[in-house]
C-alpha cells in the first residue's frame, strides 16, 4: 500500500506493508535513524515521536495509521541551524549518557514545555513516566527540562548545579 | 524484532463505513482504535486476521465527553488523556481521573481509547473497573441498528465481549444519581504497569446520611471484573462506617479469584482487594461530604 505524511515538515510518500511499524518506517524508509527502537512494547519510551503534535509511541502506531499525519522526530527539533532549548538543556546538564533514551525524552519535554512552560519537578517526572533511562536515574534529565524551562522564559541566571 | 503477520489495512472515516467495512469483510477483520493493546497482541501472533480497520479518523463523531442531566454519555473513541483531564467528568466521577492518572503512562494515554480498553475486556484492566463500578451501559451499534447492554452483559470474560462481528461499541453511558461521589484504588508494581490488584468504588448516600446505594468494582483479582452484588446488598441502608467498609472489605476478599503469579501471591491480592475496596468507600464518603 502506498502512504503519505508528513515528517519534520516534509511531505513524504512511500509504498509499504500494512503491518510496517512507524519507527521501522522513518528508522529504516526514511533513514531518519535519531528515532531509536527499543523494548518493542510500548514500555520504554525511546521511540517516542509526534503525531499531530502529540508524543506517541511508533512502535506502537503503523506507519499506515500515520498517513495523512504530521510526524515530527528528534530531527526536526533544530529550527533554522539552532538547537531547541530542550537539546541544550541536555548538554548543559548531562541530562544522557549512553543516549539511548535521549531522543524520546527530548520529544517528550519538548511536548510538554509547549503545553505547560513552567512545570514543576513532579509535573516533569510525570511526563517522562513512561520512558526508560538506564544511566542518568533521571535527576539530571529532570534538571535538563528545568534548564529549557528557564532559558525560553529568560529566567535562567546560572547554569543549574549537581547538589 | 516483533513485527505483526501480514494483513489488509483499511481505514473507516466513519461509523457507518466501519460497520460497512466489518460487514464486507467478515469476522476476520478487527477495528484497531489506539493500538496500544490489539499491536502488541498482533506482535506476538496472539491476534491473527486477515483486514485491519483503522477508526481513528472517528474521533471526530465519538471523541466526545458530553454531560447531560441524567447521565454523562462518553464516546467510545475518547482518548484516556482527555478522560483524564475533562473537569467535568471528574466533577461528576471523580473515579475517572483517580483511575486515569494510574493508566500506563502519559504518552500511551495519548493513543488509548475508552472503547479499545473496554473492548479488549482484559481482567486487569482498570477502566472496564470503573464502568462496572458506575453501573455503566454501552451502546453497541450494527447494520441491524443499535442495542444497549450493562456492563455485566458487555463483558463476558476475559478478552470476550458482548461485541458481535459486524458491531462496534459507540457509546458508554453513566448514570448521574444525586448525593453520591467514588473513587478508585490501585497498586501496582512500578509507576504505569498493570494492577497488582484494584478496587473502584461508588457511594450515594440518601436524605438521613445512609447509604442508599454502593457499588464496588475490581480489576485484577479473577477473570470476572464484573459488580459485587454482595457489597451493595450489605451496605444499602448502613449509616457509613469504619464497620460497613470492613465487612465490604472482607466480601472482596472473599469474592474474588486471584491467582498467584509474578505479582503477588493469592494472599497478598486478596489483602489487597480487601484494603482498597475500604479505602475506595471511605475516600467516596468523604468526597460527598466535601461536595455538600
Amino acid at each position: 500500500m502506498q502512504v503519505s505524511m508528513t515528517v519534520n515538515g516534509e511531505q513524504v510518500t512511500r509504498e509499504i506493508e500494512g503491518r510496517l511499524l512507524l519507527v521501522h518506517f522513518l528508522r529504516d524508509h526514511l533513514r531518519l535513524t535519531g528515532t531509536h527502537w527499543g523494548c518493542d512494547t510500548s514500555n520504554c519510551g525511546t521511540c517516542v515521536v509526534w503525531m499531530d503534535g502529540e508524543p506517541v509511541k511508533s512502535c506502537t502506531v503503523l506507519a499506515a495509521m500515520a498517513g495523512g499525519h504530521e510526524v515530527r522526530t528528534v530531527e526536526g527539533l533544530e529550527q533554522n541551524g539552532e538547537l531547541d532549548p530542550v537539546q541544550r538543556g541536555f548538554m548543559e546538564c548531562h541530562g544522557l549518557q549512553c543516549g539511548f533514551c535521549t531522543p524520546g525524552m527530548m520529544m517528550t519535554a519538548r511536548a510538554l514545555l509547549d503545553r505547560n512552560p513552567d512545570p514543576s519537578e513532579g509535573e516533569i517526572r510525570e511526563a517522562i513516566s513512561g520512558q526508560i533511562c538506564r544511566c542518568t536515574g533521571y535527576a539530571t534529565i529532570v534538571r535538563s527540562v528545568q534548564w529549557a524551562a528557564a532559558e525560553q522564559a529568560g529566567t535562567r541566571t546560572s547554569v543549574v548545579t549537581a547538589p | 524484532m516483533q513485527v505483526p503477520g501480514p494483513f489488509e489495512y483499511e481505514r473507516a472515516s466513519s461509523v457507518d463505513q466501519a460497520i460497512g467495512l466489518l460487514d464486507r469483510l467478515g469476522p476476520s477483520a478487527r477495528l484497531v482504535a489506539g493500538g496500544h493493546s490489539l499491536l502488541p497482541m498482533m506482535k506476538l501472533r496472539l491476534a491473527d486476521l486477515e483486514y485491519l480497520i483503522d477508526i481513528n479518523d472517528l474521533h471526530g463523531e465519538l471523541g466526545y465527553i458530553r454531560v447531560e442531566a441524567a447521565q454523562i454519555r462518553i464516546g467510545a473513541m475518547a482518548r484516556h488523556r482527555e478522560l483524564l483531564e475533562s473537569d467535568a467528568l471528574a466533577e461528576a466521577f471523580p473515579i475517572f481521573r483517580d483511575a486515569e492518572r494510574v493508566i500506563a503512562d502519559p504518552v500511551v494515554r495519548n493513543r488509548g481509547t475508552l472503547g479499545g480498553s473496554l473492548c479488549q475486556a482484559d481482567p486487569s484492566e482498570d477502566l472496564s473497573a470503573v464502568c462496572t463500578t458506575l453501573n455503566a451501559s454501552c451502546v453497541i451499534r450494527g447494520s441491524a441498528g443499535e442495542r444497549v447492554v450493562t456492563m455485566d452483559e458487555f463483558y463476558r470474560g476475559p478478552y470476550e465481549t458482548a461485541v458481535g462481528d459486524g458491531e462496534i461499541l459507540i457509546e458508554v453511558r453513566l448514570p448521574v444519581r444525586p448525593r453520591g461521589s467514588s473513587a478508585y484504588e490501585k497498586v501496582e508494581r512500578r509507576a504505569g504497569d498493570w494492577a497488582v490488584a484494584s478496587a473502584g468504588a461508588a457511594v450515594w448516600l440518601d436524605d438521613a446520611g445512609a447509604i442508599a446505594d454502593a457499588r464496588v468494582g475490581l480489576a485484577a483479582v479473577g477473570p470476572n471484573t464484573t459488580g459485587l452484588p454482595a457489597i451493595s446488598e450489605a451496605l444499602r441502608g448502613q449509616q457509613p462506617s469504619e464497620a460497613a467498609y470492613e465487612q465490604a472489605g472482607v466480601l472482596a476478599s472473599q469474592s474474588c479469584e486471584p491467582v498467584t503469579d509474578t505479582r503477588g501471591s493469592e494472599e497478598y491480592k486478596r489483602h489487597l482487594a480487601k484494603e482498597l475496596t475500604k479505602r475506595a468507600l471511605r475516600r467516596s464518603v468523604a468526597r460527598i461530604a466535601e461536595r455538600v
